[in-house]
């Protein structure tokens, strides 16, 4: 049967049903497809369940530190299948919210997958029939899976990824993380509260490699004193099974472990969509957009993981509102990719946004770097979360906020300050001429704006 | 009493401060009404001060060359007698109520209200922390600029975008070798331009009549006339001048000024008639056209044009016009449009005089022509009012007869 709609959308995360929910607003009739649960990686797999285990992780280790508030507790019983029970549910309740906003928006969602058989139709092969969209646009927002190291087969059992190790109830005694980027550092911190002995191994000459190198070191630190295994520098030659479960071979030594997990990154999903056939141009696995976010195919939009880097759910639902509004004849402003915040949930937490210090020396800016650590701040001593700093990279002559990295407790919400000064072009002047709460964490910010300018009041 | 307080007088709406640049009296000098003090450079040009009261120029308190702002004390004058310590005493601050140093001429219309650009309004600048300071160390002026961000707030690249523009601008001197550009900081002139035209421009919604007029007649006619011996030499300019203050008589909607709650019509023509300068340009005022001959129009306005580019123009002569032309006729110029003054309602934009082909009753012929563009403040004024005005002025310069009688 044929459907005639104004908007065709493949794929339901967070690019996907922001992208649906936008043009429903904007008058335009939507279908949506899915061959999965609507939300898609980040509701279902990926950002929201590993929170709900992080806080799992970041509950049991206030609980082992009871006694530092005055507290003491005995029989602790820490059991990680029912916090991943826990996290299922949250995500099966996110997952339903996206269908009810998806009703309410009068979306029609079809299961199965999409396939482009031309620029204004699309097939959706359901479980038990084929059904076509006529449609006037199309976005393509069929996200990211995870990537493999070459040779190397992800059987989600003995080797897995972060979308089997999100659901597994069943905890390995010992566990070899590929990769130290943000995935493999929220694992290793989940699973090492839970008493696994982890190892991380990371190519780049540090973990998370992307982030500041004040930011590494400080998290590397937080994570030799937990006890997790960090080998950086390393390359990975094989990973077998044998010895108590797997068997990693590396450049500085062979490791063993019951579970390896693999997380060297993601892939854009664009097998089967029909891409090839249509000539819509895909540059090293990553499809081509404008910043309209049409693709080399008129009428034709990709969002999301898709259209590349950074892989993150906050970047692709400003995309899907650029393509939304472009599809609906508005003139968006194009996605500020220099000002999209990352963020890593592991203990202590890491948020950035803007340009690391060392960018920011190495474009020849003459820089001032402001850093303000919790230890003196009195909320975070407070707290018993004294780990981290707020540090502030900002160009000498104008205080233009050229970057800012955060490392501490809900690092990820005192990011947002910096996140919207650099969009209203704020600087260090209007940083610190704003007045801050007394006690927060976010006075650091204000503090180490300060420091850039050579007026810190508590350090 | 007999102490006469000299004050730098504000001698245009615009004018904020002013700066001596010479002093034609010296102290002591025996002082009559009227007489020419100083000379004054403004931001819109050089005047001279004339003296209100009269007495002996006691004490000059702003020397050559220093700039201060309007009302501030300059000089005093006072019989040789007079005690003038206490009013020394008191020289420090800006006077509060400066008096004025030239009265208004007779023939001036009723002082003429600011315009409705509303300053305080305009003067707001939506722009961002960054845009501001990278204009202040870029001497970028923001008020030039063109927001592109949300709400048309400027943010740093609009401020990028106008420095790489200046860098772009054509400098006089030809530059060193390796040297790509350099900036020229603005004349008091330019910047008084730069400040003023968005002001004139985007809160006066202008609308553009253009006709061609045949100037066959006009032009046989002009050389004719100066021919004559004694008299003095006509431009087209003064042909223009005449047919629109004849035609503005006429149709007094377009000799009118937007006053926000009324419209000003007025009863007589004073003309400004743009003057450019290497620096920028000056509006000079020919008062009551509708009432001069045009030889009387051709000399007045010569010599408005040449005291202008001396920079001798007096305060007054430089405001209270109710309809301005501008002629870039000497250019070879087809065809363009200028901004409203406001609060004038209208400026007349006149092309050059070109030879054309025409069409004629016997075929094709050749045809002297000249293109007018009226630019009219639709606040005050509509296409169709315009128009009319503009056929009257065309069929004055066509039958030009009509501006000898």
């Amino acid at each position: 049967m044929t459907h005639p709609v104004d908007v065709a959308v493949i794929g339901t995360g967070p690019g996907g049903y922001v992208a649906a929910i936008r043009c429903a607003q904007l008058g335009l009739s939507v279908a949506a497809v899915e061959d999965d649960r609507p939300g898609g990686v980040c509701l279902n797999w990926g950002c929201i369940p590993t929170k709900a285990l992080l806080r799992s992780a970041e509950v049991l280790g206030l609980v082992h530190r009871a006694a530092d508030f005055g507290i003491r507790v005995s029989g602790v019983e820490a059991n990680y299948a029912e916090a991943v029970q826990r996290s299922r549910r949250i995500a099966d309740s996110r997952a339903k919210g996206v269908e009810f906003l998806f009703r309410k928006n009068k979306i029609t969602l079809f299961a199965g997958r999409g396939l482009l058989r031309a620029r204004d139709r699309v097939e959706v092969v359901g479980a038990s029939s084929t059904e076509t969209l006529e449609a006037k646009a199309v976005i393509l927002a069929t996200g990211s899976e995870p990537k493999a190291l070459p040779g190397v087969r992800i059987d989600e059992k003995l080797i897995v990824s972060s979308n089997g190790a999100v659901r597994n109830e069943q905890l390995p005694r010992s566990l070899v993380i590929i990769g130290a980027g943000a995935v493999g550092v929220e694992f290793a911190d989940v699973y090492a509260a839970y008493g696994v002995r982890v190892t991380l191994l990371e190519a780049l000459p540090r973990i998370l490699p992307i982030e500041d190198e004040d930011c590494s070191k400080e998290v590397a630190r937080a994570f030799r004193r937990r006890g997790i295994e960090m080998t950086t520098g390393a390359k990975v030659a094989s990973v077998t099974p044998g010895g108590p479960g797997v068997i990693v071979e590396t450049d500085h030594g062979r490791l063993e472990a019951e579970q390896v997990l693999m997380a060297v990154g993601r892939a854009a999903k664009l097998a089967g969509l029909g891409l090839e056939t249509l000539g819509v141009q895909v540059e090293r696995g990553f499809v081509r957009v404008s910043p309209r976010m049409e693709t080399s195919v008129k009428g034709v939009y990709a969002i999301g993981d898709v259209a590349g880097a950074p892989l993150l759910a906050h970047k692709a639902m400003a995309e899907a509102v650029v393509a939304a509004e472009a599809i609906a004849g508005r003139t968006p402003r194009a996605v500020d990719y220099a000002n999209v915040p990352s963020c890593t949930y592991c203990r202590p937490q890491v948020a950035s946004v803007g340009l690391t210090e060392a960018q920011a020396r190495a474009s020849g800016r003459d820089v001032t770097v402001g850093r303000f650590p919790f230890t003196a701040s009195g909320k975070a001593v407070a707290l018993g979360e004294p780990e981290g700093f707020v540090k502030v990279v900002a160009d000498k002559g104008t205080g233009e906020i050229l970057g800012a990295h955060v490392v501490g407790h809900e690092a990820t919400e005192v990011i947002h300050e910096f996140a919207v000064g650099r969009t209203l072009e704020a600087t260090l002047d209007e940083i610190v001429s704003t007045i801050h709460a007394h006690p927060t964490m976010s006075e650091a910010a204000l503090e180490a704006a300060l420091g850039a300018l050579g007026q810190a009041i508590h350090v | 009493m007999a102490v006469t307080k000299v004050v730098m007088p504000k001698l245009s709406e615009a004018m904020e401060s002013g700066k001596i640049i010479k002093w034609l009296k010296r102290e002591g000098d025996r002082i009559q009404g009227g007489d020419v003090l100083a000379e004054v450079e403004t931001d819109k040009a050089d005047v001279e001060m004339e003296a209100f009261g009269a007495g002996v120029l006691r004490k000059i308190l702003v020397h050559a060359g220093e700039k201060v702002p309007v009302g501030t004390l300059i000089g005093l004058i006072a019989e040789p007698g007079e005690d003038i310590a206490a009013w020394l005493a008191g020289a420090a601050a800006p006077a509060a109520a400066p008096q004025p140093v030239t009265p208004p001429p007779p023939s001036a219309p009723e002082p003429v209200a600011p315009a409705k650009v509303a300053p305080a309004e305009a003067a707001r600048v939506k722009a961002s922390p960054l845009a501001r300071k990278i204009a202040a160390q870029a001497g970028v002026d923001l008020r030039v600029l063109q927001g592109s961000g949300p709400g048309g707030r400027i943010v740093r690249r609009d401020v990028e975008g106008a420095r790489t523009g200046v860098a772009a601008a054509p400098t006089a001197a030809p530059a060193a070798p390796g040297v790509e550009f350099e900036d020229v900081p603005l004349s008091q002139m330019r910047g008084a331009i730069a400040k003023r035209m968005p002001l004139a421009k985007a809160p006066v919604p202008h609308f553009y009549v253009t006709s061609e007029i045949a100037m066959d007649r006009a032009w046989e006619l002009r050389e004719e006339l100066n021919l004559l011996e004694g008299q003095p030499k006509i431009s087209v300019n003064d042909l223009v001048v005449r047919a629109c203050a004849l035609a503005l008589l006429r149709h007094p909607g377009v000799n009118a000024a937007f006053q926000g709650e009324s419209i000003r019509v007025f009863h007589r023509v004073h003309v400004g008639i743009a003057v450019a300068l290497d620096e920028g340009l000056i509006t000079p005022v020919l008062r009551d056209c509708h009432a001069k001959s045009l030889a009387q129009i051709a000399v007045e306005s010569r010599d408005l044009a040449e005291r202008a580019r001396a920079r001798k123009l007096r305060a007054q002569e430089l405001s209270g016009a109710t309809f301005s032309i501008s002629n870039l006729g000497m250019y070879d110029v087809a065809e363009f449009s200028a901004i409203i003054n406001p609060p004038e309602g209208a400026i007349l934009a006149v092309a050059s005089v070109r030879r054309v082909p025409v069409v004629t009753d016997a075929g094709l012929g050749v045809g002297r022509r000249m293109a007018v563009t009226l630019s009219c403040d639709h606040r005050v004024m509509d296409g169709a009012m315009g128009a009319r005005f503009l056929q009257d002025v065309k069929r004055l310069l066509e039958e030009p007869l009509r501006l000898l009688v």
